[in-house]
């Protein structure tokens, strides 16, 4: 038997290796077939996603969970397209993510060839960057760059589209550089020592200071920083959705998330601050509403690694480009130096202020003894009984608030969700790839019944590949958010809203898909189901939780009102 | 809305036209005109592109971020030096061809094409020369036209200096 020559498709899977690649997640078709030949002798494990967007949000899960470059597959045109959601959502909130796409032959493109789209064109607008790649050659060198532009700077989704004929074409492999990048210098910097020197003066004189840390920090990994600054400055914290775990839920200075569904005293300290420290987080509207009305007495310190991001919603009075973890350490011992000594400013004036809010604004709902189930009672029961000792992964809309809400979390890298793009369907699959990431940590999806249904084909890979993440569904037979929205704004005409609570039998669905099925639908049973959920270890298991079908999610900020004006339960409509 | 004229140093590889015409439409940025073309530098291509815009910062961020952009540079039109070619087709007939000649060529307008009821030029030069030319031309009539995009590069003459007040 003769040796196989040495492809661009061997050059494909040594390159990934390389880069350190242990787990990926594709679908394999006709152009990408080459690659998924090699597949079989790599070091790689291919977790076999039953649709490319589920592949696309394994990956997401498992870069989210790790902080590392997550790996998704496909094949060309249909299998390309379907990896444009999972593009957009890891671009939205800042996911380093690599996708490899096969594309029809190089003297095919441009015919609309059999399963032929435009991937890197459509990319353009989804990816921070996108290759064609044309020779086998280069191989190495494109893989090497994706990773690095997709997991420096801010990180993002890099998309690799390489042609059958080259994926076939003979090569051989060369150890790769970044020679091929002049334009691209993220920055590295902690900020220049002159804002860092304004910062700290500002923050040192102000009444009523607030840090805004956003997902910047997740990504940073500077939680420790984060937590050593808030303490020496003695300054508050609001986490964003994306910063949830960046800040421990219960330490003194926390004041939770802020926002559309944010806590009245997370909001409204923002609105009252005179000095606002926004680290890593970039005025996104769910933050602001109004972003006339947002914060309207304060000065804004704003650091971020993509210079864009400084001056794009708010103009800062102090812009500080850098990474959120050196930038904290330099401000740390700016801090030490201005001090020299002295104490931190007490601020009780302020903190008392917050206390204030807290006890007398917080969050709350009321859960009848004979039921309905309310969502936020079981996230704090499952809460309990678990200890909090779990990766959360949620999909979107009043589940994913109330478990941002109600979970307290403790450290960073627990909490998995699609922030900017809002992705229904995101819990499943990411939770897949977060747990195919970390096998030994506990890893619950929490959501809900419309998001489930548009991702639950990927138990079947759950199923099939040995992943057994625990995924509660609750099923208030609609799409929750939108019927809020209809009841809020539109005088209750529910239209299109209704899913009706029988269909799916979501554990007869569960079991036909090789997972447990369970179901709770009264608030007494909720911690025994929760146990039989737990004490599942060998399969997947989906636990339905039927829900109060009409429980509105609060606080509430209209859209594009003022943070001023916080809706905090029906009695204030 | 202003308008502005930034410099724009890219790598010369497929598609990155494309990229930055993307990002001024994935902004909502405006653009007014837009030259491309290679430099002296193998593998490196020079954009002139005149933009309406209230301001220019986050557009000149929005620039840096694309990985193939290698150079930003916002050219202030005191320090600017800037042509665009023109193609301009004026009406005129056998009794009025003179003048609209003499005219032409006191522009520095060359013509190009000769037909019974028109007269072609090629005119190259500053934005306010082509306009100046245009408002001549006017009153014989302009039959079509077709400009090339706006080319600018840095001034660095002592006399551009000394214009824009430095020493």
């Amino acid at each position: 038997m003769t040796q196989k020559p040495y492809t661009g498709s061997h050059s494909l899977l040594q390159s990934l290796e390389h880069e350190g690649v242990e787990t990926m997640f594709g679908v394999p078709g006709g152009a990408i077939l080459p690659a998924y030949d090699p597949l079989l002798d790599s070091s790689i494990r291919h977790v076999l996603a039953r649709h490319e967007q589920g592949a696309g949000h394994m990956a997401e899960g498992y870069a989210m969970a790790t902080g590392r470059v997550g790996v998704a597959m496909a094949t060309s045109g249909p299998g390309a397209t379907n990896l444009i959601t999972p593009l957009q959502n890891a671009k939205m909130d800042s996911t380093p993510l690599v996708a490899i796409t096969g594309q029809v032959g190089t003297s095919a493109i441009g015919s609309d060839a059999f399963q032929e789209a435009y991937t890197t064109g459509l990319a353009m607008h989804c990816t921070k960057h996108s290759y064609l790649v044309t020779d086998a050659d280069e191989i190495p060198a494109t893989i090497h760059e994706a990773f690095h532009i997709a997991s420096t700077g801010r990180p993002g989704p890099v998309l690799v589209d390489i042609p059958k004929d080259v994926l076939n074409q003979h090569t051989q492999w060369s150890t790769p550089t970044l020679a091929g990048l002049p334009g691209y210098k993220p920055p590295v910097s902690q900020g220049h020592p002159r804002q860092i020197k304004a910062a700290i003066e500002m923050i040192e004189a102000a009444e009523r200071p607030v840090l805004y840390v956003g997902g910047g920090v997740i990504h940073a990994k500077a939680s420790a920083e984060l937590a050593r600054f808030a303490e020496a400055a003695n300054v508050p914290v609001v986490t964003t959705l994306m910063a949830r775990g960046a800040f421990p839920d219960d330490h003194p200075l926390s004041l939770g998330m802020s926002g559309m569904h944010g806590t009245y005293t997370a909001t409204t300290a923002i609105q009252r601050s005179d000095v606002l420290i926004a680290l890593g987080s970039r005025f996104d509207d769910r933050v602001t509403g109004d972003v006339a009305a947002f914060a309207p007495n304060a000065k804004v310190i704003h650091v971020d690694v993509d210079p864009a991001e400084i001056g794009k919603v708010r103009v800062p009075d102090v812009p500080i480009v850098g990474d959120a973890g050196l930038v904290l350490q330099a401000l740390l011992e700016r801090l030490a130096t201005t001090r020299d000594g002295r104490p931190a400013p007490e601020r009780e004036a302020w903190l008392g202020q917050l206390g204030v809010w807290k006890a007398e604004k917080p969050l709350r709902y009321d859960q009848p003894d004979d039921g309905p189930i309310k969502t936020q009672f079981f996230i704090e029961r499952l809460h309990a009984v678990t200890g909090g000792d779990a990766i959360v992964v949620s999909g979107v809309g009043q589940h994913q608030m109330w478990a941002s809400q109600f979970w307290g979390f403790s450290r960073p890298g627990t909490w998995i969700n699609s922030g900017g793009l809002g992705t229904m369907g995101f819990s499943v699959p990411a939770a897949v790839g977060a747990k195919a990431a970390k096998p030994d940590e506990l890893v619950i999806a929490l959501d809900g019944d419309g998001c489930f249904q548009m991702t639950f084909q990927e138990l079947i890979t759950a199923a099939t590949e040995d992943i057994p993440v625990k995924v509660v569904v609750f099923n208030n037979g609609g799409y929750g958010m939108v019927k809020q929205w209809q009841n809020l704004f539109y005088g209750g005409r529910l239209s299109a809203v209704e899913l009706g609570t029988t269909v799916p039998n979501y554990p007869q669905l569960a079991e036909a898909l090789g997972c447990v099925g369970l179901r709770v639908d009264h608030p007494g049973e909720v911690d025994a189901a929760i146990d039989k959920m737990l004490a599942v270890d060998d399969r997947p298991v989906v636990l339905e939780v039927v829900t109060d079908l009409d429980e509105m999610c609060f606080p509430m900020v209209p859209a594009g009102g003022s943070n001023d004006t916080i809706v905090m339960g029906p009695e204030d409509l | 809305m202003s308008q502005h004229t930034l410099s724009v140093i890219v790598e010369d590889k497929p598609g990155v036209l494309a990229r930055v015409s993307a990002m001024f439409s994935n902004r909502a940025f405006n653009i007014h005109s837009l030259a491309v073309g290679p430099t002296h530098v193998p593998g490196r291509s020079h954009i002139t592109v005149v933009v309406d815009a209230p301001e220019l910062e986050q557009l000149k961020k929005q620039l840096h971020k694309l990985v193939n952009v290698i150079k930003v540079t916002e050219l202030d039109s005191t320090e600017a030096l800037e042509s665009e070619v023109m193609i301009a087709r004026i009406a005129c007939d056998p009794v009025n061809r003179g003048e609209v000649g003499d005219t032409a060529g006191l522009f520095g307008a060359k013509m190009i094409d000769l037909a019974p009821n028109s007269i072609t030029f090629e005119i190259a030069g500053t934005p306010e020369h082509l306009a100046s030319f245009l408002d001549h031309m006017k009153p014989y009539g302009i039959v079509d036209l077709v400009k090339s995009g706006r080319v600018a590069m840095k001034k660095i003459s002592d006399v551009a200096r000394m214009a824009v007040g430095q020493t």
